[in-house]
């Protein structure tokens, strides 16, 4: 396919971002800083794998090509991927695994309400249903965000560093191209520019509070949603992700 | 003859939900309808959480109280709209709930009271818990910790 379908570009950003970002946390499972944040880490990132399985699995019945949720997470290379640079940096220490959360689940909470009136009603329902776990989310996220960063020097230091070297990546997100303006007259998905005004607010009001400062540069890489220009860590995630099944692609359950 | 869908539902009553035994998936109020069309029962789920890994099992617990009964000809249909809610809990699952050492949800965000020792002195522990629909508190009174099942 030479020109790539805007609908099926579209559900497969939406189902790779959550997917990534699922896989991420996972590689926390069981080295959590304390059990508490381990087992929430763990079931954030088992609610986006739940996200992962609708959007994907929609973009397999669009495709129509007989590719389950399951064969586009695991038998893509990192090309195929339409995953935001944000979602693929490493988790660093806690704080910058935090802050990468907070930026995500902010963007995702306001993507997400906006999409709830898509004039796609399966997107509406997957929109309406993961906007709840999001912003469950967002209220872990950012009470995490305010607590360190307004705590002791040194998880203040932390914060405030990740914030620096995260803050490149949000731009992307709101960044449209032709893909996102088909869908957009469509009315089945809002311009994603659309956005960026109220996360600068409600993002605002968060790092204020944890007196936090974000970069005043807006400078933001790209390349991650249109699959052009990923980081070196995707294929470093998915040799992991994906060795199992494709070591052993018939086995089942 | 075809059974009733009224004593259908109370075939599905009997059924617990596998993660939390003491209420049944009618309590949960994932079970969103129940019909006949033609000779096929078709019953329609709505999941809890996405990623909830009770979903599955749910609907073989499901399938296999329907067949136990007699009804082999049935269809399960997942439905995601309109959203899971913990209002669809029912009045009995709540009281189960508590008896069983869970505070049931509540839209002010937290636990009423200790399921325990009924004190209203609570205090949050994590914001999630042991399955995706808990979250985890404490009692500052008896001090015992506690589940509460999140509120969305």
């Amino acid at each position: 396919m030479s020109q790539p379908d805007p609908l099926f570009e579209f559900l497969l950003r939406m189902g790779d971002n959550a997917l990534i970002l699922g896989h991420r946390l996972s590689e926390w499972c069981g080295k959590g800083p304390v059990l508490e944040e381990d087992i929430a880490l763990a079931n954030t990132a088992l609610d986006l794998i739940g996200q992962t399985q609708m959007w994907l699995g929609l973009a397999g019945e669009v495709e129509d090509a007989g590719r389950s949720a399951d064969d586009l997470a695991y038998f893509r290379d990192a090309y195929d991927f339409r995953c935001c640079l944000l979602v693929q940096q490493p988790n660093g220490d806690f704080g910058q695994t935090i802050m990468r959360q907070f930026l995500f689940d902010q963007w995702h909470l306001i993507a997400l309400g906006d999409l709830r009136h898509s004039a796609h009603d399966q997107i509406a329902a997957i929109a309406a249903k993961a906007e709840k776990e999001a912003l469950y989310h967002v209220e872990r996220s950012a009470e995490l965000v305010i607590g360190l960063g307004d705590g002791t020097e040194e998880s203040h230091a932390r914060m405030q560093a990740a914030l620096g070297l995260l803050y490149p990546y949000v731009g992307e997100l709101f960044d449209p191209d032709a893909a996102d303006h088909a869908v957009v007259a469509e009315g089945i998905a809002c311009d994603p520019a659309s956005w960026r005004e109220l996360f600068d607010t409600q993002a605002g009001r968060v790092f204020a509070e944890a007196k936090l400062t974000p970069p005043e540069s807006r400078f933001f890489h790209k390349g991650g949603r249109t699959g052009a220009r990923h980081s070196e860590h995707l294929g470093h995630l998915l040799a992991v992700m994906q060795s199992l099944p494709r070591s052993h692609p018939d086995a089942t359950w | 003859m075809t059974p009733a869908t009224e004593q259908i539902w109370g075939w599905l009553d009997a059924v617990p939900d596998p993660e939390i035994p003491v209420i049944s998936v009618v309590d949960l109020g994932i079970i969103r309808d129940v019909r006949w069309k033609g000779e096929t029962l078709e019953v329609t789920l709505t999941p809890t959480y996405s990623g909830c890994p009770a979903t599955s099992v749910i609907e073989i617990s499901v399938e296999q109280a329907l067949r136990d009964h007699g009804l082999d000809n049935v269809t399960l249909k997942r439905q995601i709209a309109p959203p899971w809610t913990t209002e669809w809990l029912s009045d009995k699952g709540r009281a189960k709930l508590e008896a069983y050492g869970i505070a049931p949800p509540n839209p002010a965000g937290g636990p009423t009271r200790c399921p325990r020792c009924q004190s209203t002195n609570v205090k949050r522990i994590s914001q999630f818990g042991s399955t995706p629909c808990k979250a985890q508190w404490q009692c500052r009174d008896c001090l015992e910790p506690f589940d509460y099942f999140k509120c969305i």
